[in-house]
């Protein structure tokens, strides 16, 4: 049995930025918003700061630790809401077929079409910053590939024995898609949903930066990195150590949807010979 | 028979590596076919029919691997021959057919070329020549306006006529043994009839080895001059295809021959239950110890779970491996 | 040992009574598909899968449903069970008319009626116990207390030979053999009175085959089922039926008894059929028909089977083609030279008598 390493480091990488943002209130050595003290502008890195200050004198440490909240929440949310969408509108056209599934394509290549970020700023233009809008704008807007994947796992179940069976007892339509189909797909559409958990930090980094999303002073990485810009000669460590949790974070998210590719794919589970 | 055989396996073992652990998927297989001769290679899935075939054509992969024996075609140890001189061995005077020519031909190129290619590959012909030739090798497959049909993809044809097309590809170079790994189960029974009828006169006319693979012993017996039944990897027995219809000496061979209805028997004997062989076939992975069928045979005593059965030999050259053969 | 173990049932077809003793009639099935052509329909043409079936089948019967790939024999069985909707014809189940929509009510249809799939690898699904496969149909139908669903689930286990210990596990912890044995289970766990065995047993290993048509042809009798059995296998076949329907190309052109069948076949194409079954005790020719089966998007003029068929004549290749004649005995075929080619029959064997057993 080989050592899935990328599993396991991804895994430990996801854990460790949910457990600092479940502790922050416990981790982070000052409050991120409130203590801003002018003395300590900008200070470097140093025992006292770890990761330094900003230009207010706020924690920049502290300020990471809270922000792994806000990035982890839309990260978390806004990738369920996409696949809940993906899943639901994709099994369903699988499924049933005909003008449902006519339908559902073209709305899929719409937004396959549209680079999604794009469409997000649109999302976020009309329903203005702030978090709820961000999670709203990212959930909407990154479906397609899990509508496909689902299509196309349900289009090839369908034809299976056990679902032919289910419909000849007199299973509805709703609980064989539930019951049958649902659990025997499950297992790519996890694995891109963790991977598109990680796009969702980034979008969400992406959309702060350009000041769409998180309102400050709250802080998210990208709302840190978006505040950092202008000091990032002067500052360094303003921009590093968010940019170092967005990049650590979403590269333990993709590992981990890579570890799980492997142990979900039933390709390279050891079959009966 | 006299003469050096076509093809002679001895003693073959071939294992099935499991990471550090290696299993026998094959043991202690060994047969002989003359040349112009039928033989037939009968057993169940996993009994290790397909890879014994495998491993004559020298195709066996990983995590497959010979690990003992030795199989000589035409007196020369295939084993010892290089990758190339292998290679021009295979379709040249080893060719095999599968159960799923779909899957056995290229479907980004015309059946026509695929023909042509054996011509250009073994015998240095031009492709203006072989292209020729290819039409001609399909008209004698029976193949119906061979000239148009030569431009088709493999998709265009009927299963029927695309297994008809794999024997034109695998008789192109004139192949002194032909395996044929069941060829006939995808298909239908009247298109099952004709393909098996034109394997039988083809190979008659040129005088063509026939190693038939098949989980159907009624097909095999009546195609084959002799039939080796092989189970979890052994041959269990080996007979004239008569003997072993007529009486099957092994109890696996017993309960293959009594257990399906068979076309008439109803109209003859009335409905009768059939004879059940018990449990499940066992896996490469759990061989039983001593014969491996004791743990499903009805007349295993304590000598069949301990120690493996030493061949007996019968009259015409049969012979069956067994403690209490009938 | 000329009359071993007879089983009960044996030759009690034929003599049934006609009206309530019907559990299936079937009148003038046609399914057509749709195949091809532009996005408007333009240039599409009509598969016509099924075309003009007629069957009955009577309780406790069994009955042969015999036909190579594209016969239609797996079109009828999807109509039966609803999961296709007829272009025409009547499906009278159980004194029910069934054949108001695709879905009409799959709920009532499948208390009736159930299939036995042919592989038992994709017919269960993989993530589900044994248990769940069984119990969710009871609980979809109805039953609700707890205890009427465990006594169930394990009686029908004990049914097919399975022990009620072993529900918890998971299709791929069982052999080919006994995840049949569960596709039974679930086949008739709701007690349905007509059961479809499509293929039953042709995926399965061939040590394992006699099990499976023992168990099936033991449950016949203990439940009181009745069978469509359908296979291209005609030594299953021939096992297992009392009457027999041989189909091509979406039409039936023979059925009747199975002795009348297998022993007097009258149409040419069952006579090929069971011709081309290799005979393991002769090495003799298998019969061949001199080409493949025609495309049945462009089914042969006339008579379908005329272009393979040795007896064709002009008359054969002319429209409309020979219609299902019954004959007193109950022996239909469609063939326009029937009589004279039993003739033909006849004659031949009587040439070839000695030389046969």
């Amino acid at each position: 049995m080989k050592l899935r390493a990328n599993l396991i480091i991804g895994g430990a990488l996801f854990a460790l930025a949910i457990v600092v943002g479940l502790l922050a209130p416990w981790l982070a050595h000052t409050d991120p918003v409130l203590d801003a003290n002018l003395m300590n502008a900008e200070e470097a890195p140093s025992w006292t700061w770890w990761f330094g200050t900003d230009a207010q004198g706020r924690d920049i440490y502290s300020r990471v630790v809270y922000g792994a909240r806000i990035s982890l929440t839309v990260g978390i949310v806004s990738q369920l809401i996409n696949s809940v969408i993906g899943v639901g509108l994709g099994l369903s056209a699988g499924y049933w077929g005909g003008w449902w599934d006519d339908f559902v394509n073209g709305l899929t290549n719409l937004m396959l079409a549209i680079p999604s970020l794009i469409f997000a700023l649109a999302i976020m233009a009309v329903l203005g910053p702030g978090l709820t809008s961000l999670l709203i704008a990212l959930g909407l807007t990154n479906w397609s590939f899990t509508c496909r994947l689902a299509r196309a796992s349900a289009l090839s179940l369908r034809s299976q024995g056990y679902v032919q069976a289910a419909r000849v007892l007199g299973y509805g339509d709703l609980r064989i898609m539930i019951t049958q189909l649902l659990p025997n797909m499950l297992g790519p559409i996890i694995v891109i949903g963790t991977l598109g958990m990680g796009s969702a930090v980034l979008s969400e980094a992406a959309l702060s930066f350009l000041g769409l999303g998180v309102r400050p002073p709250f802080p998210s990485w990208g709302s840190m990195l978006s505040e950092a810009r202008e000091q990032i000669t002067t500052a360094p460590w303003l921009s590093v150590f968010p940019g170092l949790a967005i990049f650590l974070t979403v590269l333990g998210l993709n590992l981990l949807g890579d570890g799980l590719r492997d142990i979900l794919d039933p390709q390279s589970r050891s079959r009966r010979i | 028979m006299t003469g050096s055989p076509l093809i002679e396996v001895e003693d073959l073992r071939i294992d099935l590596n499991h990471g550090s652990s290696r299993v026998a998927a094959v043991e202690g297989v060994s047969f002989r076919i003359d040349r112009g001769e039928t033989f037939g290679l009968v057993g169940e899935s996993g009994c290790g029919k397909s890879i014994t075939a495998l491993a004559l054509i020298g195709l066996l992969r990983p995590p497959l691997s010979i690990s003992g024996g030795t199989i000589r075609f035409d007196g020369r140890e295939i084993q010892s021959l290089s990758a190339a001189r292998q290679r021009a061995l295979r379709g040249n005077r080893i060719a095999m057919i599968f159960q799923e020519p779909m899957t056995a031909l290229n479907p980004v190129s015309p059946v026509g070329r695929q023909i042509a290619e054996m011509f250009v590959l073994h015998k240095g012909k031009s492709w203006r020549e072989a292209d020729q030739l290819a039409v001609e090798a399909l008209a004698s497959v029976r193949v119906p306006a061979p000239e148009r049909r030569v431009k088709d993809y493999p998709h265009q044809l009927s299963g029927g006529m695309r297994q008809r097309v794999m024997i034109a590809i695998a008789l192109a170079c004139g192949p002194d043994l032909l395996i044929a790994d069941e060829p006939t189960t995808a298909l239908d029974v009247t298109v099952q009839a004709e393909i098996i009828e034109l394997m039988r006169n083809l190979c008659a006319e040129r005088g063509t080895a026939v190693l038939m693979i098949s989980h159907d012993l009624g097909l095999v017996a009546n195609v084959c001059r002799r039939v080796a039944v092989m189970y979890a990897g052994r041959i269990v027995e080996e007979r004239g295809s008569a003997d072993i219809f007529r009486a099957p000496s092994h109890p696996y061979t017993q309960g293959l021959v009594n257990s399906l209805p068979r076309l008439g028997s109803r109209a003859a004997l009335g409905r009768t239950r059939l004879t059940e062989i018990a449990g499940v076939v066992p896996a490469i992975t759990d061989f039983p110890a001593g014969c491996r069928f004791n743990p499903r045979c009805a007349h295993a005593t304590e000598i069949c779970r301990t120690a493996a059965p030493e061949t007996t030999w019968l009259g015409a050259g049969g012979l069956v491996r067994c403690h209490h053969h009938a | 040992m000329h009359e071993p173990q007879n089983m009960p049932g044996e030759d009690r077809a034929g003599k049934g009574r006609p009206g309530d003793d019907v559990i299936l009639s079937v009148e003038d099935l046609a399914v057509h598909f749709p195949v091809g052509g532009s996005l408007l329909g333009r240039g599409r043409r009509l598969l016509r899968a099924v075309d003009g079936v007629d069957l009955e089948l009577k309780r406790g019967e069994c009955l042969g449903l015999v036909g190579e790939s594209g016969s239609g024999k797996s079109t009828v069985a999807l109509s039966l069970l609803g999961l296709l909707t007829p272009t025409r014809g009547r499906i009278v189940l159980d004194g029910q008319v069934v054949t108001s929509g695709p879905s009409g009510d799959r709920k009532a249809l499948a208390r009736i009626v159930q299939m036995v799939f042919q592989d038992p690898y994709a017919s269960l699904n993989p993530r589900q116990t044994v248990r769940r496969t069984l119990e969710d149909p009871l609980r979809v139908h109805g039953v609700t207390a707890a205890s009427e669903i465990e006594d169930r689930v394990a009686t029908m286990l004990r049914h097919v030979g399975l022990r009620p210990e072993q529900s918890g596990r998971y299709p791929h912890e069982f052999s080919g053999g006994q995840r049949q044995r569960i596709g039974i289970a679930r086949a008739l766990i709701l007690n349905p009175k007509i059961v479809i065995c499509d293929e039953p047993v042709s995926a399965l290993d061939v040590s394992i085959r006699a099990q499976i048509i023992n168990l099936l042809l033991e449950l016949k009798e203990t439940l009181g089922l009745s069978y469509i059995m359908i296979s291209h296998d005609l030594g299953v076949v021939e096992h297992m039926s009392d009457r027999v329907a041989v189909m091509y190309l979406g039409r039936i052109v023979e059925a009747g008894h199975w002795r009348e069948i297998f022993e007097r076949p009258a149409h040419p194409y069952t006579q090929t059929l069971i011709a081309a079954i290799p005979d393991p005790l002769r090495r003799a020719p298998l019969a061949t028909t001199g080409g493949d089966l025609p495309n049945p998007l462009n089914p042969p003029s006339g008579c379908a089977f005329s272009p393979r068929c040795r007896y064709a004549e002009a008359v054969c290749r002319r429209e409309p083609g020979p219609s299902l004649e019954t004959r007193a005995d109950g022996h239909a075929v469609r063939c326009w030279r029937a009589d004279e080619i039993a003739g033909q029959a006849e004659r031949g064997l009587a040439l070839t008598e000695g030389g046969h057993l």
